[in-house]
């Protein structure tokens, strides 16, 4: 059956049959879209998606409120579900890997992206700036802000940073966000400017 | 251990694309779908959504997850199902 969004909040919210066919519906919507979403991952198997949808069919209908109606309301309720499964699939990736690991022994030194620039002007400029950089790393952000940033670059998802300190993914956000505008101001504040950081980046 | 290239140039990246207003990852939830239908329409973001784009490019799982949504609408709209 096909919808309006008007029809789909007004069915979700609305008498029992209304709502439950709407869930229904919902949920073989919701199953085709992370089908679609998730085909080349090796780990979304048939009982992984049914599992994720039931998950975000929970989380749709918690936060229906926030829905604005400024896309089509299948397509708000699978980005949902998208985060839902995309979630649960970085967690079963990293349940065995913890914060220290990924982290130890990390000084935040640039040596090796020093090495192999086979341009000495661009080596030492690049050098440069990423001693500023280490300085204020070190000056700047807290042990916190280093850790959760440290790891991010390690390519640990930031809702397993949270779960490891007792957070939210939110609130890794803003701590890893007021680093970067701490840095970025430090470097700033040392004479770089954006042209020089992509410079740099780009050798 | 120090950092390797890869992780520095990521951060160097990421602080060019740093913005004093961002918007966080529950935000960006709220935005996406209307920011990736009007791309999959060849529509350029409107004002309210340009935060969604710079928020994509320092927010590597939201960039994943958009990723992830724009195959599936194009996968369904192509009737192309996997």
């Amino acid at each position: 059956m096909q919808r309006s969004n008007s029809e789909w909040l007004a069915h979700l919210t609305g008498e029992d049959d209304l709502r439950h066919a709407a869930l229904r519906d919902l949920r073989e919507a919701l199953l085709r879209g992370l089908r679609a979403a998730l085909a080349g991952s090796a780990h979304a198997c048939g009982a992984f998606l049914e599992d994720a949808v039931q998950d975000s069919l929970l989380r749709v209908m918690d936060r229906l409120h926030q829905f604005e109606g400024r896309s089509r309301f299948v397509t708000w309720a699978t980005s949902v579900a998208i985060r839902v499964a995309l979630t649960e699939l970085r967690r079963r990736r990293w349940k065995d890997v913890s914060l220290e690991d990924v982290v130890a022994g990390s000084d935040f030194k640039p040596e090796r992206a020093v090495d192999g620039d086979r341009n000495p002007e661009n080596a030492l400029r690049r050098a440069q700036l990423l001693d500023t950089m280490q300085a204020v790393i070190y000056r700047g952000l807290t042990a916190r802000q280093r850790t959760a940033l440290l790891a991010e670059l390690r390519g640990m998802p930031q809702e397993e940073i949270a779960i490891r300190l007792g957070v939210t993914r939110n609130a890794i956000y803003k701590l890893t966000h007021d680093a970067r505008k701490r840095l970025k101001r430090g470097l700033e504040e040392a004479g770089y400017q954006a042209a020089d950081v992509f410079t740099a980046l780009t050798k | 251990m120090p950092l390797s290239k890869d992780e520095l140039d990521n951060l160097l990246q990421l602080l060019g694309n740093t913005r004093a207003e961002e918007i966080d990852c529950e935000q960006c939830l709220d935005l996406v779908a209307e920011f990736a239908e009007r791309v999959l329409a060849g529509k350029s973001p409107a004002e309210r959504l340009i935060a969604v784009e710079q928020h994509l490019s320092v927010c590597a799982e939201c960039r994943e997850e958009y990723e992830a949504l724009r195959l599936a609408l194009r996968r369904l709209e192509s009737g192309r199902q996997p």
